[in-house]
């Protein structure tokens, strides 16, 4: 635990718990008003996102990327909104239909445009990317405080951090609103809260964290990040604050031992290479949420007896 | 334009033909499967069955190499990722019985979990010495480039027994979507059913694993069920009709892709799918935008049209500019907005009805005819001849216009 876990696996963690952090706040929100597959679409759309802002500005940069990838998301809520009401479809189906066009849209420009010399595939999209993203110039954890040491550190690490503060600041500010607004849409407008409003930002709150997490760790992580840690802290407890502890519990808990799983897992069972990061970062999350869902003490649903349950 | 027709007559090639064909069949068997998923409104259910093969793939592809075989023989990562999207169904069954979690935490969870699953089991093929290059991330998103006859044949004879299966269960299956307790009162086992529904939606994307990828599998099962809704309200024309569209969409999306180069063949196969349904929201007859928009302006000119003639009758002057242009367009009344002999005559026409309708109601009780008046009905419509006469017999002769 010196030198090289700094180098090699500090960074990552850091990375991988701060975007697990970011997407299952939302989460919570999004499990409880039965829009937990908005994540999932999200995450989908993100793609054609960022292969847009690629033809459009012609590099591979984050920002661009970022902007291209949140402005894919609130046009997919957007398109999936006027989809359900023009056709008068289901939800679940208009959000189908939308997510999966506009991903076939952006694998098709991808393969369209010449993007070969530049790091940009539909793998790599999904999958992330966790364990290259690791901090060259460390040399021991005197290097957390050496500032030529901390320049180094990946782009990708104060990226995230910063939008997963921006995530807890948004929750704890809006928190009465949300919770109101979850739990009773009329009687948040009766006490004038701008309950449609407080929908959307939770909307493009998730868009948002979403992309950032993308940039960083792929879109594996993401879906599993909105719905596995705050649907298994749902069996846990009956108050929300409780609930939010606990997902935060279970999504840091699922990152650093997604990690080292992954990392050092297979050396314990005498195999050579690591396996992948994010994949087992999202494996982890559902092999809590099993567990949740077998001895969670909220498991069942209120009302329903044991008989009627099992 | 030449390679495009050549596509479409099959005379681009032997393999081009051959995917042309699997695409076709595997279009219809998608489409009419889905609409069952799509009616019982679960349709984001086949996204976590298609997340849910990837871990069956990369499994059956270290069990095949680990018995000493090839690995990469299509049958058995077939086989693989149908176990455990069956497995991902069960999970997602279970959750959603046993806990208060809901069913679309439940899909989510699993589409999640075991994509990343897959993804480790696919980083651990990659390690694999004895794998060699095992293309498994084809799976992904489809491939058909280097296609085999054999795959030709997996997809053509599963497309077909799909299609053959649906047809045979097409009645528990529309039942249990339509009214599930209805269904259960009938003495079908409803659960069983569901699971059916879901074994041909596995069926379907295990099928089109190789030619549209597990991600894009989902747009065949979802969009044409969507689109053929909105040209019926009968629910075995929307289960034809859906196949149809699926299969034109596979058929066109492999000839699209096939004449010419960087056109992937399972994104070209949802696209146009997106397309006809954009086509389909917009301009089906009854359901889609237009003919909304179109319903919509009929019924406010026929409101219009009998408030200005109601005005008229009552002598005050229409102060509407779209009602006068309206009136003046049938020339019932000048530019003005003064009434013509014709304008008069319907004025008085549509006033005396109106008195009809009036008496209508004191002389009958009977709600189911008087019910209908909504000042647009003809009079006409809802009672016969004689009992107008009656109506009129007792408001006396008809007056004229400025008599009322």
């Amino acid at each position: 635990m010196g030198a090289e876990f700094v180098q090699f696996s500090l960074t990552p963690i850091l990375i991988g718990i701060f975007a697990a952090i970011a997407c299952a706040l939302p989460g919570n929100f999004l499990i409880l008003r039965r829009q937990a597959l908005i994540g999932d679409a999200i995450s989908h759309v993100v793609l054609p996102g960022i292969v847009v802002a690629f033809l459009l500005t012609g590099m591979v940069a984050a920002i661009p990327m970022m902007i291209g990838a949140a402005g894919a998301a609130i046009l997919a809520v957007i398109l999936i909104e006027a989809v359900k009401r023009l056709g008068q479809i289901e939800p679940g189906a208009a959000m189908g239909v939308v997510f999966t066009t506009m991903f076939a849209a952006g694998v098709l420009i991808l393969e369209q445009t010449d993007t070969s010399q530049v790091h940009l595939d539909v793998e790599h999209a999904l999958m992330g990317n966790l364990e290259s993203l690791i901090w060259f110039r460390a040399d021991g954890w005197g290097s957390l405080l050496d500032p030529a040491a901390l320049a180094s550190l990946p782009d990708e690490l104060p990226r995230i951090a910063l939008v997963c503060a921006l995530v807890v600041v948004l929750t704890l500010v809006f928190w009465r609103w949300l919770k109101i607004a979850t739990f009773d849409e009329g009687f948040a407008q009766a006490l004038g809260i701008p309950a449609a409003a407080v929908g959307f930002g939770l909307m493009v709150t998730a868009a948002v964290a979403a992309v950032a997490a993308f940039d960083a760790v792929g879109s594996i992580i993401v879906i599993a990040m909105f719905i596995c840690p705050p649907a298994a802290a749902r069996l846990m407890t009956n108050r929300l604050a409780h609930q939010v502890w606990w997902s935060v519990a279970f999504a840091t808990l699922s990152a650093i031992l997604g990690y080292v799983f992954a990392g050092y897992g297979p050396l314990w069972f005498g195999a050579q290479n690591a396996v992948s990061a994010a994949g087992m970062i999202a494996t982890v999350s559902g092999v809590i949420l099993g567990l949740a869902c077998l001895f969670g003490p909220h498991r069942s649903r209120v009302g329903a007896g044991r008989d009627e349950a099992a | 334009m030449q390679t495009f027709l050549d596509a479409l007559f099959l005379q681009a090639g032997y393999n081009a033909a051959l995917v042309s064909i699997g695409a076709a069949l595997l279009g219809f068997a998608a489409g009419s499967a889905g609409t069952f998923l799509f009616l019982r409104k679960r349709a984001l259910v086949s996204d976590a069955v298609a997340h849910a093969t990837l871990p069956g793939v990369g499994i059956a592809f270290i069990v095949m190499v680990w018995l000493g075989g090839d690995g990469r023989s299509l049958l058995g990562l077939l086989a693989g990722s149908a176990l455990t999207a069956w497995i991902g169904l069960l999970l997602i069954e279970w959750i959603t019985r046993r806990t208060r979690l809901a069913e679309d935490a439940a899909i989510g969870a699993v589409l999640g979990v075991f994509f990343g699953l897959g993804v480790v089991l696919l980083t651990v093929v990659q390690s694999m010495s004895a794998g060699r290059q095992a293309g498994l991330e084809t799976f992904l998103l489809g491939s058909t480039a280097g296609m085999l006859f054999e795959d030709a044949v997996v997809i053509a004879v599963g497309g077909s027994l799909t299609v053959l299966a649906t047809w045979l269960l097409r009645r528990p299956m529309t039942l249990v979507a339509f009214d599930s307790e209805y269904a259960a009162a009938m003495g079908y086992d409803v659960r069983r059913i569901d699971l059916l529904m879901m074994g041909l939606v596995m069926a379907v994307t295990v099928i089109g694993l190789k030619l549209v990828g597990l991600i894009l599998i989902v747009a065949m099962l979802i969009i044409p069920a969507v689109t053929a809704r909105f040209w019926t309200d009968r629910s075995h024309r929307v289960i034809w009709i859906a196949g149809a569209a699926g299969g034109a969409s596979g058929y066109l999306g492999a000839v699209i892709s096939a004449s010419a180069p960087s056109m992937p063949t399972g994104p070209i196969i949802v696209l146009v799918a997106a397309a006809i349904f954009v086509v389909s929201l917009f301009f089906a007859p009854g359901r889609g935008v237009l003919a909304a928009v179109m319903r919509h302006r009929r019924f406010q000119a026929r409101v219009h049209r009998r408030q200005g003639l109601l005005a008229l009758a009552a002598q005050h002057p229409i102060r509407e500019a779209y009602t006068v242009r309206l009136l003046a367009r049938e020339g019932l009344v000048r530019p003005d907005g003064v009434p013509t002999d014709a304008g008069r005559a319907q004025a008085a026409k549509v006033a005396r009805d109106e008195r009809r309708w009036d008496v209508a109601r004191e002389v009958h009780q009977d709600a189911g005819l008087t019910g209908r008046y909504d000042g647009l009905t003809p009079i006409e419509e809802v009672f016969t001849r004689d009992e107008i006469d009656e109506f009129d017999r007792r408001l006396g002769p008809p007056m004229g216009l400025g008599d009322v």
